[in-house]
Parts: C-alpha cells; sequence; structure tokens
C-alpha cells in the first residue's frame, strides 16, 4: 500500500493509504479532523476547502497522494493553542456569518486566502467575486462579506476600511 | 473511486513511458475534471501517472508569442502581468475558469487535452491559431481539435507547451452557467495580421469551432454592427437543461458582438 508524508497544522504525518484516498478522506477518516466538510462532492460549494501550500484548494478533488510533501492547514489549526481564534474566525463570529455552520469551515479557508492574496484592498464586489466557489445555504452571504471586510485591516495589520 | 496504482515520474520520458506501455493509463495533470470522473466512476484506470514533477510549468513571453508550460495553473496564468501586457485576453479568460480553489489546481495542458466541449482555453487556442508541443510533434490549433472529449493526441503522448501568436487584438466574451462556472457560450476573436479569426465554445455538439460568417464579416469591418445580419443556424448545437439550441445560437452573436466591443 502506498504512504503520503505530508504536514498537516505544523504536524508531520506518514500514512498508509490507498492511492484513491483523496485529501478530504485523509484528513476526515484517517487523521480524524473533521472539520473539513464533504457538501457537494462535485467541487461545486467549497466546503471542503483546506490550503496547500499557502493556497485554497478543494480536498475533495484532489488525491492524497498528490500532496506528497506539502504543508496543509485545515480550520483545526486556526485558533492559537490558548484558543484565541484566527481574526477570520473571530470576525465570523462578531458579525453572525455563519447559521448552520457546515460551510463555514470552507468559508473561513477561502476567505483567508482571498484576503492574503490581495494586500491592496479588496471591494465588497473583489469579495463577492473571490467568494464564487464557496455556496451558503442559510445566510445569503451577506454577513460573510461583511465579516471578510472586517478581518482584512485586522489580518493585515492596519485600521483601515477596504480600499475602493 | 476504483482504485488503481500511482506513479509520479520526474522526468518526460518515463511519462509517456508508463502510458504508452499500458493502453488503460491515465495522466493525471491538475485533476480539476479528471478526479471528479474518476469519483463518479466514469473511469477506470489501472495506473494514474501524476505529471505534477515533470517540471511543465512556466511562462515565457515574446514579441511575438506567449508560451506557456502544460502544468501551469489557470491561476498563474490570469495573475501573470507579462501575459496581461501581452495577450490581456488570455489573463481575463484564465481568470473567469471556475474559482479561485479550482484555478489554482487546474492546468492548461489538462483542460486542452481533454477538450471539454464547455472549456474555455480551446476557443482562445483557435481563435489565435495557437500551436501545441508535446513530447514528439508540434501540432496546430486546427489540427489539434477533433470533437468533443477527442483531440489529435496518441495514447501517451503528452502535452508539454502551448503556444499563442501575439495578436493585434483579442477578447473572450463567456456567458456562463452559474452554477458550474463552465461557458454555455464563450467566444474569443482575435484580430490578427492575416485577418480576423472567431472561435466559439460552450455551444456546439462538436465542441469548439471556427464561425467563419462572422470571421469574413469582421475582416471586413471590425464592428459589432459587421454581423448584425448574420444569423447562426442552431443545428447542430448543444441543447440541454442550461439552453435550447435555439437559444444559444441567439447567445453566440450576442457574445460575439461583446466580444469585438472588448477588444
Amino acid at each position: 500500500m502506498p504512504s503520503v508524508t505530508l504536514t498537516v497544522n505544523g504536524k508531520s504525518h506518514t500514512v498508509d493509504i490507498e492511492a484513491r484516498t483523496l485529501l478530504v478522506e485523509l484528513l476526515r477518516e484517517k487523521l480524524s479532523l473533521t472539520g473539513t466538510h464533504v457538501g457537494c462532492d462535485t467541487s461545486q460549494c467549497g466546503a471542503c476547502v483546506v490550503h496547500v501550500d499557502g493556497v485554497s484548494v478543494k480536498s475533495c478533488a484532489m488525491l492524497a497522494l498528490q500532496a506528497e510533501g506539502t504543508d496543509v492547514l485545515t480550520i483545526e489549526g486556526l485558533a492559537a493553542a490558548d484558543g484565541t481564534l484566527h481574526p477570520m474566525q473571530e470576525a465570523f463570529r462578531e458579525h453572525h456569518a455563519l447559521q448552520c455552520g457546515f460551510c463555514t469551515p470552507g468559508m473561513v479557508m477561502s476567505a483567508i486566502d482571498m484576503v492574503m492574496a490581495h494586500p491592496e484592498g479588496m471591494t465588497e464586489e473583489d469579495i463577492r467575486h473571490n467568494l464564487e466557489g464557496n455556496l451558503c445555504r442559510c445566510t445569503g452571504y451577506h454577513n460573510i462579506v461583511k465579516a471578510i471586510a472586517a478581518a482584512w485591516p485586522v489580518m493585515h495589520g492596519k485600521e483601515l476600511v477596504a480600499a475602493e | 473511486m476504483y482504485d488503481f496504482k500511482y506513479e509520479k515520474p520526474t522526468d518526460v520520458a518515463a511519462a509517456v513511458a508508463s502510458l504508452g506501455a499500458d493502453m488503460e493509463a491515465k495522466a493525471l495533470a491538475g485533476g480539476q475534471t479528471f478526479i471528479p470522473v474518476l469519483k463518479q466512476r466514469l473511469n477506470k484506470p489501472t495506473v494514474v501517472v501524476d505529471l505534477s514533477k515533470l517540471g511543465l510549468t512556466g511562462i515565457t513571453v515574446t514579441p511575438t508569442s506567449v508560451t506557456i508550460g502544460a502544468m501551469t495553473t489557470h491561476g498563474t496564468v490570469a495573475e501573470s502581468e507579462e501575459v496581461k501586457k501581452a495577450i490581456p485576453a488570455l489573463a481575463h479568460l484564465a481568470g473567469l475558469i471556475g474559482d479561485n480553489a479550482v484555478r489554482h489546481r487546474g492546468t492548461i495542458g489538462g483542460s486542452l487535452a481533454n477538450n471539454d466541449p464547455s472549456a474555455c482555453y480551446p476557443a482562445a487556442l483557435l481563435a489565435l491559431g495557437g500551436t501545441v508541443t508535446t513530447d514528439r510533434r508540434t501540432i496546430t490549433a486546427g489540427d489539434f481539435f477533433q470533437g468533443m472529449f477527442t483531440t489529435a493526441l496518441e495514447q501517451g503522448e503528452l502535452i508539454t507547451s502551448v503556444s499563442f501568436p501575439v495578436p493585434e487584438k483579442a477578447a473572450y466574451a463567456k456567458f456562463r452557467n452559474p452554477a458550474s462556472r463552465y461557458a454555455m457560450v464563450g467566444v474569443f476573436v482575435a484580430k490578427l495580421a492575416g485577418g480576423v479569426r472567431v472561435a466559439i465554445t460552450g455551444a456546439s455538439q462538436g465542441g469548439v469551432y471556427r464561425h467563419t460568417q462572422f470571421e469574413q464579416a469582421l475582416s471586413k469591418n471590425f464592428a459589432p454592427d459587421a454581423i448584425k445580419d448574420i444569423t447562426t443556424p442552431s443545428d447542430g448545437l448543444n441543447s440541454d437543461i442550461h439552453a435550447s439550441a435555439e437559444y444559444r445560437a441567439h447567445l453566440i452573436g450576442v457574445m460575439t458582438k461583446r466580444a469585438v466591443l472588448a477588444c
């Protein structure tokens, strides 16, 4: 049986897996990191988004073996050891950017990726455009967009509102 | 998903040998189409050959051409300052494929090799008159596309890079399916020294094709009005839950005008 060695949330793992194992299956079923969700299983909903080497990917559309040697970050890896939330998690809490919570792990991971990729600032339109790979059936997106806009200056260490 | 043997070769010759040795072996590029296909058990490869360690990434721009390594992601092309400068329509097109996470994985070589009838890159390659370079030869766009999900590639033949001539002007206008983000109709218009070329994706049962009537009219007069009296027949166009063939025929004219305006 093939094996894969990768770093997940700062911890190295070597796991024996079938070649057909998806990255999301490795995370949920082998490493018990069930914060990453499977919503649609057809690459459309974004509930399974994690970061691989610093960029967002849909972990239901990647083989675990493709992640050999990579650094994976999941929703479980965001909060500090003392429980302090990541600024994006805190913004989601503050702005009530979730209802049922099923899409939230993927939303937060996509949101962090887009904020880091746009140091120049983001308009509301930019945020909505960058959220197109994540579906939410509860909130209507408004509070998610507000939360991301609020997290942007915190993550960039600025007290600015999003640039126009 | 059925299980398979997984290989990750580190040079093109080894990958070609693996793929050539077994008719049921399949190449894995970005996997944004192929992995969903495997999950649905629509394909049952014996061996999956991961192309990610072959060194096929990178973008080279000259005054006359843009050459992109087969394993370069859509995200890289969309954000490339060099591509934006040389062929802005190509960077724009790459940025319209899927979503951020899909663009971080999906590749130009994978898209072209799959030749999905609703994919975007085939329209750019055909309209610009680009070429596909493989491990063994160079294939012109006109010869490469051979109908829906069919290309000139032989079993085990790998795309190594794709080259696009720099046009005078070009634009891509895409009418997206709002859920899948695939093109219901996508039109790439390119004004080249030899005339105007118009490639249509998402519409035809035969996959990407050139709209010769539009090309002739636009070569004489490069303006949206030049095609206002040309009716595109709906024969041979796709008809599905998203759009009827008649609606797609209408969209072809609308999206072509928008592309010309955007040039």
